[in-house]
Protein backbone atom coordinates (compact mmCIF):
# COMPACT_ATOMS: atom_id res chain seq x y z
CA UNK A 1 0.00 0.00 0.00
CA UNK A 2 1.68 3.44 -0.94
CA UNK A 3 1.77 6.28 1.30
CA UNK A 4 0.59 9.64 0.07
CA UNK A 5 2.76 12.75 1.34
CA UNK A 6 1.60 16.23 1.19
CA UNK A 7 2.65 19.62 2.99
CA UNK A 8 1.59 22.96 3.65
CA UNK A 9 2.36 26.31 2.97
CA UNK A 10 3.02 26.74 6.78
CA UNK A 11 5.51 23.76 6.34
CA UNK A 12 3.15 21.08 8.21
CA UNK A 13 3.36 17.97 6.59
CA UNK A 14 0.45 15.05 6.84
CA UNK A 15 1.37 11.13 5.65
CA UNK A 16 -1.65 9.32 4.83
CA UNK A 17 -1.50 5.54 5.00
CA UNK A 18 -5.43 4.33 4.19
CA UNK A 19 -7.23 6.13 7.07
CA UNK A 20 -4.63 7.26 9.59
CA UNK A 21 -2.70 10.41 8.84
CA UNK A 22 0.16 11.27 10.27
CA UNK A 23 1.23 15.00 11.05
CA UNK A 24 4.16 16.76 11.92
CA UNK A 25 6.49 20.08 10.87
CA UNK A 26 9.06 19.74 7.76
CA UNK A 27 12.94 19.69 8.08
CA UNK A 28 12.66 23.70 7.09
CA UNK A 29 10.52 24.18 9.19
CA UNK A 30 12.69 22.68 11.93
CA UNK A 31 15.55 24.86 10.86
CA UNK A 32 13.94 27.77 11.29
CA UNK A 33 12.57 26.95 14.64
CA UNK A 34 16.18 26.04 15.44
CA UNK A 35 16.45 24.11 19.15
CA UNK A 36 12.95 22.50 20.00
CA UNK A 37 12.87 22.33 23.45
CA UNK A 38 9.10 21.70 24.23
CA UNK A 39 6.06 20.82 22.37
CA UNK A 40 2.65 21.01 23.49
CA UNK A 41 0.63 18.03 22.03
CA UNK A 42 -3.16 17.34 21.67
CA UNK A 43 -5.36 15.55 23.74
CA UNK A 44 -6.30 11.89 22.32
CA UNK A 45 -9.96 12.20 21.21
CA UNK A 46 -9.53 16.21 19.75
CA UNK A 47 -10.82 17.06 16.71
CA UNK A 48 -9.18 19.26 15.05
CA UNK A 49 -10.44 21.35 11.44
CA UNK A 50 -8.41 21.57 8.42
CA UNK A 51 -5.78 24.61 9.13
CA UNK A 52 -6.89 24.30 13.03
CA UNK A 53 -4.37 24.49 15.82
CA UNK A 54 -3.41 21.11 16.45
CA UNK A 55 0.01 21.58 18.61
CA UNK A 56 2.50 24.29 19.73
CA UNK A 57 6.27 23.56 19.38
CA UNK A 58 8.25 25.81 21.45
CA UNK A 59 11.99 26.64 20.77
CA UNK A 60 14.44 28.11 22.36
CA UNK A 61 13.22 31.71 21.41
CA UNK A 62 9.52 31.70 20.56
CA UNK A 63 6.53 29.62 20.44
CA UNK A 64 4.64 28.48 17.29
CA UNK A 65 1.54 26.67 16.69
CA UNK A 66 1.24 23.97 14.58
CA UNK A 67 -1.92 23.75 11.84
CA UNK A 68 -3.00 20.03 10.85
CA UNK A 69 -3.43 19.89 7.55
CA UNK A 70 -6.69 18.06 7.61
CA UNK A 71 -9.59 18.15 9.75
CA UNK A 72 -9.79 14.77 11.81
CA UNK A 73 -10.09 12.98 15.10
CA UNK A 74 -6.90 12.77 17.23
CA UNK A 75 -5.97 8.71 17.21
CA UNK A 76 -2.54 8.91 19.18
CA UNK A 77 0.35 11.32 20.17
CA UNK A 78 3.98 11.24 20.40
CA UNK A 79 4.29 10.95 23.86
CA UNK A 80 8.09 10.77 23.16
CA UNK A 81 8.08 13.63 22.36
CA UNK A 82 6.81 15.35 25.75
CA UNK A 83 10.38 13.58 27.23
CA UNK A 84 12.42 14.61 24.19
CA UNK A 85 11.23 17.05 22.51
CA UNK A 86 14.81 17.52 20.91
CA UNK A 87 13.90 14.89 18.75
CA UNK A 88 11.85 16.95 16.33
CA UNK A 89 15.29 18.79 15.44
CA UNK A 90 16.52 15.47 14.66
CA UNK A 91 14.10 13.18 12.72
CA UNK A 92 10.86 15.78 11.81
CA UNK A 93 9.69 14.27 9.24
CA UNK A 94 10.53 10.54 10.80
CA UNK A 95 10.29 9.32 14.36
CA UNK A 96 9.15 12.65 15.39
CA UNK A 97 5.56 13.07 13.93
CA UNK A 98 3.40 14.89 15.97
CA UNK A 99 0.14 13.05 16.36
CA UNK A 100 -1.95 10.83 13.97
CA UNK A 101 -5.85 11.31 12.73
CA UNK A 102 -8.25 9.64 11.52
CA UNK A 103 -8.90 11.86 8.63
CA UNK A 104 -12.41 12.85 8.01
CA UNK A 105 -12.08 13.82 4.40
CA UNK A 106 -9.42 12.57 2.07
CA UNK A 107 -10.73 15.66 -0.42
CA UNK A 108 -8.75 18.04 2.17
CA UNK A 109 -4.98 16.35 0.92
CA UNK A 110 -5.92 18.34 -3.45
CA UNK A 111 -5.38 22.10 -1.72
CA UNK A 112 -1.84 20.60 -0.57
CA UNK A 113 1.87 20.14 -1.96
CA UNK A 114 3.12 17.33 -2.85
CA UNK A 115 7.44 16.79 -2.31
CA UNK A 116 7.92 18.76 -5.76
CA UNK A 117 5.82 21.28 -5.33
CA UNK A 118 6.73 22.10 -1.75
CA UNK A 119 10.58 22.08 -2.58
CA UNK A 120 10.08 24.62 -5.32
CA UNK A 121 7.85 26.88 -2.56
CA UNK A 122 10.62 26.76 -0.87
CA UNK A 123 13.27 27.60 -3.15
CA UNK A 124 10.27 30.61 -4.41
CA UNK A 125 10.25 31.94 -0.56
CA UNK A 126 14.16 32.36 -0.33
CA UNK A 127 14.32 34.78 -2.96
CA UNK B 1 12.17 47.90 3.95
CA UNK B 2 15.41 49.59 5.18
CA UNK B 3 18.31 48.20 4.88
CA UNK B 4 19.40 46.19 8.03
CA UNK B 5 22.92 48.19 8.96
CA UNK B 6 25.93 45.84 9.16
CA UNK B 7 28.82 45.65 11.46
CA UNK B 8 32.45 44.81 10.12
CA UNK B 9 32.04 41.09 10.76
CA UNK B 10 29.02 40.66 8.58
CA UNK B 11 30.74 38.68 6.22
CA UNK B 12 32.48 36.57 9.07
CA UNK B 13 29.29 35.56 10.35
CA UNK B 14 27.70 34.56 6.79
CA UNK B 15 31.02 32.45 5.89
CA UNK B 16 30.73 30.84 9.76
CA UNK B 17 27.10 29.41 8.67
CA UNK B 18 25.30 32.25 10.90
CA UNK B 19 21.45 32.66 11.14
CA UNK B 20 21.27 36.27 10.48
CA UNK B 21 18.01 37.89 11.65
CA UNK B 22 17.11 41.63 11.84
CA UNK B 23 18.17 42.63 15.48
CA UNK B 24 16.52 46.49 16.21
CA UNK B 25 17.95 47.40 12.62
CA UNK B 26 20.81 44.97 12.51
CA UNK B 27 22.04 42.36 10.22
CA UNK B 28 22.97 40.18 13.63
CA UNK B 29 23.37 35.99 13.78
CA UNK B 30 20.97 34.81 15.95
CA UNK B 31 22.64 31.55 16.57
CA UNK B 32 25.71 29.38 14.21
CA UNK B 33 25.27 25.94 15.35
CA UNK B 34 22.41 26.32 17.80
CA UNK B 35 21.57 28.20 20.52
CA UNK B 36 21.62 25.86 23.03
CA UNK B 37 25.46 24.28 21.93
CA UNK B 38 26.26 28.14 21.75
CA UNK B 39 25.10 28.52 25.62
CA UNK B 40 26.95 25.40 26.69
CA UNK B 41 30.03 26.31 24.95
CA UNK B 42 29.95 29.66 27.02
CA UNK B 43 29.05 27.76 30.28
CA UNK B 44 31.70 25.08 29.90
CA UNK B 45 34.58 26.64 27.77
CA UNK B 46 34.19 29.90 25.88
CA UNK B 47 31.99 32.05 23.26
CA UNK B 48 32.97 34.64 20.77
CA UNK B 49 30.37 37.36 20.35
CA UNK B 50 29.69 39.93 17.77
CA UNK B 51 28.38 43.20 19.64
CA UNK B 52 29.26 45.78 17.43
CA UNK B 53 25.95 46.69 17.06
CA UNK B 54 26.42 48.26 20.99
CA UNK B 55 26.54 52.06 20.56
CA UNK B 56 29.43 54.17 22.32
CA UNK B 57 29.34 57.62 23.47
CA UNK B 58 32.09 59.54 24.62
CA UNK B 59 32.32 62.41 27.19
CA UNK B 60 35.16 64.42 27.27
CA UNK B 61 36.05 68.36 28.75
CA UNK B 62 36.28 69.71 32.72
CA UNK B 63 32.46 69.03 33.52
CA UNK B 64 32.77 64.95 31.98
CA UNK B 65 32.41 63.93 35.63
CA UNK B 66 29.59 66.47 36.59
CA UNK B 67 27.86 65.80 33.13
CA UNK B 68 27.56 61.65 33.76
CA UNK B 69 26.80 62.36 37.65
CA UNK B 70 24.07 64.30 36.35
CA UNK B 71 22.57 62.06 34.09
CA UNK B 72 22.89 58.67 36.02
CA UNK B 73 21.42 57.24 39.18
CA UNK B 74 24.89 55.19 40.10
CA UNK B 75 27.88 57.16 41.84
CA UNK B 76 30.69 57.35 39.71
CA UNK B 77 32.64 59.83 42.30
CA UNK B 78 34.36 56.54 43.69
CA UNK B 79 35.40 55.19 40.52
CA UNK B 80 39.39 54.71 40.03
CA UNK B 81 41.30 55.37 36.59
CA UNK B 82 40.52 52.79 34.07
CA UNK B 83 37.42 51.21 36.37
CA UNK B 84 33.96 49.95 34.81
CA UNK B 85 30.67 50.65 36.16
CA UNK B 86 27.00 49.35 35.39
CA UNK B 87 24.30 52.67 35.62
CA UNK B 88 20.50 52.99 34.83
CA UNK B 89 19.90 56.38 33.41
CA UNK B 90 16.09 57.98 33.95
CA UNK B 91 14.09 59.97 33.03
CA UNK B 92 12.57 62.86 36.05
CA UNK B 93 9.74 60.11 36.81
CA UNK B 94 12.28 57.40 37.74
CA UNK B 95 11.38 55.30 34.43
CA UNK B 96 14.27 54.29 32.83
CA UNK B 97 16.14 55.55 29.66
CA UNK B 98 18.36 52.74 29.05
CA UNK B 99 21.03 51.13 31.10
CA UNK B 100 24.70 51.48 30.19
CA UNK B 101 28.40 51.23 31.38
CA UNK B 102 30.66 54.04 32.04
CA UNK B 103 34.61 53.39 31.71
CA UNK B 104 36.85 56.06 33.25
CA UNK B 105 39.86 56.91 30.57
CA UNK B 106 40.62 59.81 32.17
CA UNK B 107 39.40 62.52 35.00
CA UNK B 108 37.72 64.22 32.23
CA UNK B 109 37.55 61.53 29.82
CA UNK B 110 34.77 58.83 30.06
CA UNK B 111 33.04 56.19 27.74
CA UNK B 112 29.82 54.96 28.01
CA UNK B 113 28.62 51.98 26.37
CA UNK B 114 24.24 52.06 25.69
CA UNK B 115 21.78 49.65 23.77
CA UNK B 116 22.27 49.58 20.31
CA UNK B 117 18.70 49.74 20.08
CA UNK B 118 18.57 52.52 22.73
CA UNK B 119 21.67 54.53 20.88
CA UNK B 120 20.29 57.87 19.28
CA UNK B 121 17.76 57.92 21.96
CA UNK B 122 20.41 57.94 24.45
CA UNK B 123 22.73 60.20 22.62
CA UNK B 124 19.62 62.84 22.27
CA UNK B 125 18.61 62.48 26.06
CA UNK B 126 22.41 63.04 27.12
CA UNK B 127 22.58 66.04 24.70
CA UNK B 128 19.29 67.97 25.58
CA UNK B 129 20.69 67.12 29.55
CA UNK B 130 24.15 68.51 29.45
CA UNK B 131 23.51 71.69 28.16
CA UNK B 132 25.14 74.32 30.25
CA UNK B 133 28.04 71.77 31.62
CA UNK B 134 31.58 72.55 29.69
CA UNK B 135 31.97 68.92 28.44
CA UNK B 136 31.76 67.53 24.80
CA UNK B 137 29.64 64.18 24.37
CA UNK B 138 30.20 62.49 21.35
CA UNK B 139 28.42 59.29 19.55
CA UNK B 140 31.48 57.38 18.38
CA UNK B 141 29.35 53.99 17.83
CA UNK B 142 30.58 54.15 13.97
CA UNK B 143 34.50 54.28 14.88
CA UNK B 144 34.34 51.08 17.18
CA UNK B 145 33.73 47.35 16.75
CA UNK B 146 32.84 45.18 20.30
CA UNK B 147 33.38 41.33 20.02
CA UNK B 148 33.22 39.96 24.20
CA UNK B 149 34.78 35.89 24.63
CA UNK B 150 33.13 34.58 27.48
CA UNK B 151 33.67 31.80 29.50
CA UNK B 152 35.76 29.53 31.65
CA UNK B 153 38.52 29.62 28.94
CA UNK B 154 38.40 32.81 27.79
CA UNK B 155 41.10 34.44 29.65
CA UNK B 156 44.00 31.90 28.53
CA UNK B 157 42.87 32.50 24.85
CA UNK B 158 43.07 35.77 24.89
CA UNK B 159 46.13 36.20 26.41
CA UNK B 160 47.55 33.60 23.74
CA UNK B 161 47.08 36.78 22.03
CA UNK B 162 48.21 39.55 24.15
CA UNK B 163 51.72 40.73 26.45
CA UNK B 164 49.23 42.50 28.72
CA UNK B 165 49.29 40.23 31.91
CA UNK B 166 45.23 39.40 31.91
CA UNK B 167 45.93 38.10 35.73
CA UNK B 168 46.43 41.84 36.58
CA UNK B 169 43.08 42.88 34.86
CA UNK B 170 40.08 43.02 37.58
CA UNK B 171 37.06 42.34 37.14
CA UNK B 172 35.32 45.26 35.71
CA UNK B 173 38.18 47.13 34.75
CA UNK B 174 39.61 47.77 31.63
CA UNK B 175 43.54 47.74 30.03
CA UNK B 176 43.16 50.31 27.09
CA UNK B 177 46.29 50.12 24.59
CA UNK B 178 45.97 46.99 24.65
CA UNK B 179 47.26 45.00 21.87
CA UNK B 180 45.65 41.94 21.08
CA UNK B 181 45.99 40.28 17.70
CA UNK B 182 49.01 42.91 17.01
CA UNK B 183 45.69 45.43 16.71
CA UNK B 184 44.94 48.43 19.33
CA UNK B 185 41.95 47.85 21.74
CA UNK B 186 40.36 48.30 24.50
CA UNK B 187 39.90 45.87 26.99
CA UNK B 188 37.48 45.01 29.88
CA UNK B 189 37.05 42.34 32.33
CA UNK B 190 33.26 42.71 31.53
CA UNK B 191 30.31 40.78 29.87
CA UNK B 192 26.64 39.84 29.73
CA UNK B 193 26.86 36.52 29.93
CA UNK B 194 27.16 35.42 34.04
CA UNK B 195 30.49 34.13 33.00
CA UNK B 196 33.88 35.49 33.45
CA UNK B 197 34.89 37.34 30.26
CA UNK B 198 36.36 39.95 27.86
CA UNK B 199 35.09 42.68 26.16
CA UNK B 200 36.88 44.20 23.28
CA UNK B 201 36.45 47.60 21.43
CA UNK B 202 38.80 48.09 18.35
CA UNK B 203 38.39 49.99 15.08
CA UNK B 204 35.80 48.92 12.50
CA UNK B 205 39.13 47.63 9.95
CA UNK B 206 40.93 45.62 13.09
CA UNK B 207 37.56 43.68 13.87
CA UNK B 208 37.46 41.02 11.28
CA UNK B 209 41.42 40.44 11.85
CA UNK B 210 40.97 39.98 15.89
CA UNK B 211 37.73 37.89 15.26
CA UNK B 212 39.44 35.40 13.07
CA UNK B 213 43.01 35.19 15.28
CA UNK B 214 41.07 34.73 18.66
CA UNK B 215 38.72 32.24 17.06
CA UNK B 216 41.38 30.00 15.19
CA UNK B 217 43.94 30.66 18.36
CA UNK B 218 40.83 29.63 20.58
CA UNK B 219 39.41 26.46 18.68
CA UNK B 220 41.37 23.71 20.12
CA UNK B 221 40.26 24.76 23.94
CA UNK B 222 36.02 24.91 22.35
CA UNK B 223 36.27 28.57 21.57
CA UNK B 224 32.77 28.62 18.96
CA UNK B 225 31.00 31.93 18.01
CA UNK B 226 27.70 32.26 19.66
CA UNK B 227 25.06 34.77 18.43
CA UNK B 228 22.03 36.71 20.16
CA UNK B 229 20.01 33.92 21.37
CA UNK B 230 22.50 32.34 23.46
CA UNK B 231 23.48 35.50 24.60
CA UNK B 232 19.83 36.17 25.85
CA UNK B 233 19.96 32.72 27.43
CA UNK B 234 23.15 33.57 29.21
CA UNK B 235 22.23 37.42 30.60
CA UNK B 236 19.19 36.02 31.03
CA UNK B 237 20.06 32.98 33.50
CA UNK B 238 22.46 35.45 35.72
CA UNK B 239 19.30 37.84 35.66
CA UNK B 240 20.97 40.11 33.58
CA UNK B 241 18.47 43.25 32.71
CA UNK B 242 17.45 43.83 28.98
CA UNK B 243 16.26 46.69 27.91
CA UNK B 244 12.61 46.71 26.89
CA UNK B 245 11.88 43.52 29.16
CA UNK B 246 12.99 44.21 33.28
CA UNK B 247 13.97 48.03 32.05
CA UNK B 248 12.08 50.43 30.08
CA UNK B 249 10.24 54.09 30.75
CA UNK B 250 7.45 52.46 32.47
CA UNK B 251 9.80 50.30 35.01
CA UNK B 252 12.08 51.77 37.48
CA UNK B 253 15.50 50.52 38.52
CA UNK B 254 14.22 49.99 42.12
CA UNK B 255 11.17 47.81 40.51
CA UNK B 256 14.06 46.17 38.60
CA UNK B 257 15.88 45.18 41.70
CA UNK B 258 19.08 47.84 41.04
CA UNK B 259 18.78 49.43 43.82
CA UNK B 260 22.08 48.80 44.84
CA UNK B 261 22.92 50.71 41.52
CA UNK B 262 20.79 53.87 42.43
CA UNK B 263 22.89 56.12 44.54
CA UNK B 264 19.87 57.51 46.50
CA UNK B 265 22.40 59.62 49.02
CA UNK B 266 24.20 61.46 45.65
CA UNK B 267 23.57 65.26 45.83
CA UNK B 268 21.81 65.19 42.63
CA UNK B 269 20.60 63.36 39.14
CA UNK B 270 18.09 63.05 37.10
CA UNK B 271 15.33 60.90 38.60
CA UNK B 272 16.03 61.60 41.80
CA UNK B 273 12.86 62.63 43.69
CA UNK B 274 11.02 60.29 41.87
CA UNK B 275 12.91 57.32 43.01
CA UNK B 276 13.19 58.24 47.07
CA UNK B 277 9.74 59.19 46.72
CA UNK B 278 8.79 55.70 45.46
CA UNK B 279 11.66 54.24 48.08
CA UNK B 280 9.59 55.92 50.93
CA UNK B 281 6.41 54.86 49.86
CA UNK B 282 7.70 51.14 48.88
CA UNK B 283 7.39 49.63 45.59
CA UNK B 284 4.23 48.11 44.30
CA UNK B 285 5.98 45.61 42.45
CA UNK B 286 9.29 43.87 42.22
CA UNK B 287 10.95 41.49 40.12
CA UNK B 288 11.07 38.18 41.15
CA UNK B 289 12.09 34.73 39.63
CA UNK B 290 9.74 32.01 38.74
CA UNK B 291 10.50 28.13 38.19
CA UNK B 292 7.33 26.73 36.35
CA UNK B 293 6.44 23.76 37.92
CA UNK B 294 4.45 22.24 35.27
CA UNK B 295 6.33 21.46 32.08
CA UNK B 296 5.95 24.69 29.65
CA UNK B 297 8.04 27.63 28.19
CA UNK B 298 7.44 31.00 29.65
CA UNK B 299 7.45 33.95 27.73
CA UNK B 300 7.63 37.79 28.17
CA UNK B 301 4.03 39.30 28.55
CA UNK B 302 2.48 35.99 29.92
CA UNK B 303 0.46 36.89 33.43
CA UNK B 304 1.37 35.60 36.58
CA UNK B 305 -1.85 34.43 39.17
CA UNK B 306 -2.08 34.06 42.35
CA UNK B 307 -5.43 32.33 43.84
CA UNK B 308 -6.52 32.66 39.43
CA UNK B 309 -6.06 36.08 39.89
CA UNK B 310 -3.65 38.51 37.48
CA UNK B 311 -0.98 40.19 39.76
CA UNK B 312 1.47 40.96 37.27
CA UNK B 313 3.59 39.81 33.95
CA UNK B 314 6.55 38.00 33.08
CA UNK B 315 9.37 40.39 31.39
CA UNK B 316 11.50 37.68 30.37
CA UNK B 317 11.06 33.77 29.81
CA UNK B 318 12.94 30.92 29.01
CA UNK B 319 13.73 27.54 29.44
CA UNK B 320 16.97 27.26 30.81
CA UNK B 321 19.63 25.75 29.26
CA UNK B 322 21.76 25.24 32.16
CA UNK B 323 18.96 24.11 34.70
CA UNK B 324 16.82 22.48 32.77
CA UNK B 325 13.42 23.94 33.46
CA UNK B 326 11.03 26.86 32.42
CA UNK B 327 12.49 30.37 34.11
CA UNK B 328 10.69 33.43 34.03
CA UNK B 329 11.45 36.77 35.66
CA UNK B 330 8.61 38.33 36.34
CA UNK B 331 7.01 42.39 37.80
CA UNK B 332 4.53 41.03 40.65
CA UNK B 333 3.79 42.76 44.12
CA UNK B 334 6.38 42.53 46.93
CA UNK B 335 4.20 40.82 48.92
CA UNK B 336 4.20 37.75 46.91
CA UNK B 337 8.12 37.51 45.74
CA UNK B 338 9.08 35.52 48.07
CA UNK B 339 10.97 32.75 47.41
CA UNK B 340 8.65 29.37 47.56
CA UNK B 341 5.61 31.38 47.37
CA UNK B 342 3.41 29.25 45.12
CA UNK B 343 1.97 31.16 42.04
CA UNK B 344 0.77 30.12 38.30
CA UNK B 345 1.24 31.14 34.78
CA UNK B 346 -1.24 31.53 32.35
CA UNK B 347 0.29 29.62 29.54
CA UNK B 348 -2.33 30.05 26.38
CA UNK B 349 -5.21 29.89 28.78
CA UNK B 350 -4.12 27.26 30.96
CA UNK B 351 -2.65 28.12 34.79
CA UNK B 352 0.48 26.39 35.22
CA UNK B 353 1.97 25.93 38.61
CA UNK B 354 4.88 27.88 38.98
CA UNK B 355 6.84 29.04 42.31
CA UNK B 356 8.96 31.78 43.27
CA UNK B 357 12.57 31.15 43.42
CA UNK B 358 15.76 33.20 44.01
CA UNK B 359 17.64 35.33 41.37
CA UNK B 360 20.55 34.89 39.88
CA UNK B 361 19.38 31.74 38.82
CA UNK B 362 22.38 30.54 38.02
CA UNK B 363 25.71 32.25 39.79
CA UNK B 364 29.29 32.14 39.09
CA UNK B 365 32.20 32.97 41.15
CA UNK B 366 33.77 35.85 39.30
CA UNK B 367 37.66 36.83 40.02
CA UNK B 368 37.25 39.48 41.96
CA UNK B 369 40.75 40.45 43.17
Amino acid sequence: MSSILRFTRDHEWVKVDGAAASVGISVHAVGELGDVIFVELPAVGDTVAQGGKIAVVESVKAASDVFSPVAGKVVEVNETLSDNPAMLNEDPMGEAWIAKLKIENTADLDGLMNSEQYEKYLKEASH
Amino acid sequence: MTELRRTPLFEAHEQLGGKIIDFGGWALPVQYTGILDEHRAVRERAGLFDVSHMGEIMFEGPQAFAAIQHLLVNDCSGMEMHQVLYSPMCYPDGGVVDDLIVYKLGDQRFLLVVNASNAGKDFDWMSKNIVGFDVSAVNISADMAQIAIQGPAAQDILQRNTTTDLNTLKFFYCAPDTNIAGRKCLVSRTGYTGEDGFEIYCAPADARHIWDTLLASGADSGLIPAGLGARDTLRFEAALPLYGHELSAEISPLEAGLGFFVKLGKDEFIGKDALVAQKAHGLARKLAGIELVDRGVPRQGYTVLSGGAPIGHVTSGVFSPTLQKGLALALIPPEYAKAGTELALDIRGKACAARVVKIPFYKKAYRKE
